[in-house]
């Protein structure tokens, strides 16, 4: 009756021996994001970087030269011109402004209202001093990272601590991927990129979370098992349900990437790029790298649900 | 038999023909004049439906400097009443100074310079200076009336400028966030919050001349001030009549020619008439935001509690000191630290794509459904598309703002809804395969899934809070979204998947699970 049996099908895939390979592919894409954070950084929005930001509109295609040639009068640093969208009609203009203060942006703004005139619909005016840009920056950091330690605790209250482990390890490998890719691809860095973050960070708790549950389940039920098969068995168990929910979700959020707009474009990159690669660490770091402790020695008798169940 | 209590059917058909109720108003013409305000669609962020958000910071160094001036005013007079001698006295945001050689009077000091005002502290830092100013809580207590008062008065110049629907909220430490929707231009709102509007009437010292006064001859209870066209006057310290005594201005035209006109509240007038019946002959100086702006000689005493300002107004610039009157000063200088405005064209383009991104997303999840789960992926389409109509209903309801980023979350909520079916629908198939019946392979399904639903669930429920707890604007939004979708989709893919399911078991007794 369903038609995309191979999926629901029973696996019996043997990912606890790829996971030396893993490990060191793991290692070399978070050095590889570690570099890359480092040596390019990542643009930043003017939510972060203080500046102006301006999108214009105008009937016929946007000439970029003679507006530069036209706002070069205007007091600014770095100067950036851009067309947006696929006709060439609208405009981006951002400028650093390093040392100038909130009085100057502002000033600069008018300006180049002034210069450009009503020719032009006025899209998005935005200006953002430097002092706000670094709280932000600040509050954003500080969100992520606490984010991550409240999920590790609520895991380390829920399994054991050997999972919260586990968990905490994939979640600063998914973050540290994805900021990497933000940073390398050059992704414009925005306050919605923090909230795409900590959004993937959700999903790829939830996807470590089912595996977690399976492996405790099983624990208790094949209490002879060596406990490498177990976590292998335990994956193949939910392989089906970790690609049936990230091929879901993928499917939701594509159109997004693709057509949900220009000021979604980096939010949908952070979790579409979250996905994939919190779903292969799901399996290949949390799940996998519980072999290095005794599961037995510490799961202790205990009740398997705690919510109770519904009925 | 596999049975669900009349009640709780009753109930989980209630719930969503609740949600759908609230969620109608999102897909009516014109909602505002033709539904109740209690049957409203969801709220728009700024960037859906273009506006302009304003940050502001009240200046607290300037203000706490404003206040340390009059405190160093009562320090004077303090002393002077106790009879204690001085050599020098000043004052900065951090304290009033005052210099007493003498340790017998310092000492002697300290008691009448700490009953000036409630929470000061009084210390001796060694120099033969005594430091002036406010204990912790005291000091608190003063930045918070500062803001609250600073909200009442940004409030009252928006609300007199007459823009639809502001939103105007204390942000964070001494931030105001005001959000203007519909605003494309925010300039003259700008200049509006631009301006303390603190005004003074003050008596001229006619003891002395500026040009004197520049050279030394200067009562310390008088100062230099400027005026508008650039003229200096010399005026008294302390006001004879306060700014926040008045009660009305408009604008008048006195010969021809716009001017703004004001009221005294009754203690006001009772001064000013005061002033002006002991002070015949002598200037006013009208003092506003620090200049001068008129100073006219008083003629005969005014006990009608009412004036007028002359001077070269043009009707546009009258009408906006009048406004700026009657809203009352602020206490504080506002520095304007962000400024964010998203044209209605951007915001509808924004909902557009947002719209169409949703509607491929839905559908594509519809279809590999279907061809995964076959009629149990017909039932989870059912149960994702209430769940919508469920998120929307909710944040209608709360009146919630949706954002950009909030639409992303909402098409999130489909994979998370999802999800939980997901993982109901592969347990029973290993229930079947472990050998059980169907009714109760569909038993534990749901049952054992529970545990792990809430778990995947609460732990994206902490990153929503943390988000919610940090973000700001869009952001929140996003966080508000997120944890609403949460919830409904726990309700639609477990409770009203399992109705369902019931529903068709009891109809058609399957032998088979059809996944």
């Amino acid at each position: 009756m369903t038609m995309l049996k191979f999926i629901t099908k029973d696996t019996n895939i043997n990912f606890m021996k790829a996971r030396y390979f893993t490990y060191i592919l793991s290692s070399i894409m978070v050095i590889l994001s570690i570099a890359s954070i480092y040596l390019k950084s990542f643009n930043f929005g003017i939510d972060f970087s203080g500046g102006v930001l301006m999108e214009i509109k105008s009937e016929q295609p946007i000439n970029i030269e003679d507006i530069r040639s036209k706002l070069s009068v205007v007091k600014l640093d770095e100067l950036n011109l851009q067309t947006i969208g696929t006709e060439g009609k609208e405009l981006m203009i951002r400028a650093q402004a390093d040392n100038a203060n909130d009085e100057a942006q502002r000033k600069a703004v008018a300006e180049i209202r002034e210069i450009l005139g009503n020719n032009y619909e006025y899209r998005r005016v935005e200006t953002v001093g430097p002092q706000v840009g670094d709280e932000l920056k600040m509050a954003g950091t500080i969100a992520s990272i606490l984010a991550i330690l409240a999920i590790a605790i609520y895991i380390w209250v829920r399994f054991e601590w050997q999972f919260a482990i586990g968990a905490l390890l994939g979640l600063f490998h998914d973050t540290i991927i994805v900021v990497g890719l933000l940073s390398f691809f050059r992704f414009d860095f925005s306050l919605t990129t923090i909230a795409a973050i900590l959004t993937l960070v959700g999903y790829s708790v939830n996807d470590k979370v089912v595996t977690y549950d399976r492996i405790r389940e099983n624990l208790k039920k094949y209490r002879k098992m060596p406990q490498e098969e177990l976590i292998n068995k335990s994956i193949n168990d939910i392989f089906s349900r970790t690609i049936l929910t990230g091929v879901t979700t993928l499917i939701a959020v594509i159109p997004l990437y693709l057509w949900g707009g220009d000021a979604l474009e980096s939010f949908s990159f952070t979790i579409l790029s979250g996905l994939i690669i919190g779903t292969y660490s799901s399996i290949y770091v949390s799940a996998t790298i519980l072999n290095l402790f005794d599961l037995r020695a510490v799961h202790h008798q205990e009740e398997d649900n705690y919510f109770g169940t519904i009925g | 038999m596999y049975k669900l209590s009349l009640q709780r059917i009753v109930m989980i058909l209630a719930i969503c023909l609740l949600g759908i109720f609230f969620a109608v108003p999102n897909f009516v013409k014109d909602p505002k004049t033709t539904l109740p305000s209690w049957w409203q669609p969801v709220n728009l962020g700024l960037d859906l439906q273009g506006g302009s958000s304003l940050l502001l910071e009240v200046d607290m160094k300037t203000a706490l400097k404003d206040r340390m001036q009059t405190l160093e005013d009562s320090a004077r007079a303090a002393l002077k009443d106790a009879r204690i001698r001085y050599q020098s006295i000043s004052s900065d945001e951090d304290g009033v100074k005052v210099k007493i050689e003498s340790t017998n009077s310092r000492a002697k000091a300290m008691v009448p310079l700490r009953k000036m005002d409630d929470g000061l502290k009084v210390t001796d830092n060694g120099n033969d200076v005594l430091v002036v100013n406010y204990d912790e809580p005291a000091l608190n207590e003063i930045k918070r009336k500062l803001i609250d008062q600073s909200i009442e008065i940004v409030r009252k110049r928006i609300d007199e400028y007459g823009t639809n629907e502001p939103i105007i909220q204390s942000q964070g430490e001494g931030r105001i966030l005001v959000q203007l929707p519909g605003v494309q231009n925010p300039e003259e709102v700008k200049v509006l919050l631009g301006k303390t509007a603190k005004m003074t009437f003050h008596l001229v010292d006619s003891s002395t001349t500026v040009a004197e006064a520049k050279r030394g001859k200067l009562k310390s209870s008088s100062r230099i001030i400027r005026g508008i066209e650039g003229e200096q006057y010399v005026i008294v310290r302390k006001p004879a009549v306060g700014g926040e005594t008045l009660t009305d201005a408009g604008v008048s035209f006195q010969e021809g020619a716009p001017a703004v006109s004001f009221k005294f509240n009754n203690l006001g007038a009772k001064k000013f008439g005061e002033v002006t019946k002991n002070n015949i002959g002598e200037q006013l100086a009208i003092v506003l935001d620090d200049e001068v702006i008129s100073a006219p000689t008083i003629q005969s005493a005014i006990t009608g509690g009412s004036g007028v300002i002359t001077g070269n107004y043009t009707s546009e610039s009258a009408q906006e000191l009048a406004l700026l009157l009657r809203s009352g000063a602020l206490p504080a200088p506002l520095n304007i630290l962000e400024e964010r405005t998203v044209g209605a064209g951007l915001g509808a383009d924004s909902i557009e794509a947002g719209i169409f991104a949703s509607v491929i997303g839905f559908i594509g999840v519809v279809v590999f459904l279907v061809l995964a789960y076959g009629l149990f992926g017909l039932f989870t389409t059912i149960t994702v598309f209430l769940n919508l109509f469920l998120m929307l209903g909710a944040l209608s309801l709360i009146g919630a703002t949706l954002t950009l980023p909030g639409i992303a979350g909402i098409i999130l909520t489909i994979g998370m809804a999802v999800d939980a079916n997901v993982l109901i629908f592969e347990r029973m198939r290993e229930e079947v395969k472990g050998g059980r019946s169907i009714k109760d392979a569909i038993e534990s399904g749901f049952s054992i899934a529970w545990g792990t639903i809430i778990d995947s669930n609460l732990t994206t429920l902490i990153a929503a809070a943390v988000l919610f707890y940090f973000g700001s604007g869009p952001v929140r939004g996003f966080a508000v979204t997120l944890s609403i979708g949460i919830a409904t989709s726990m309700f639609t893919s477990v409770t009203v998947t399992r109705l369902i399911i019931a529903a068709w078991f009891n109809r058609y007794k399957p032998k088979t699970l059809p996944i």
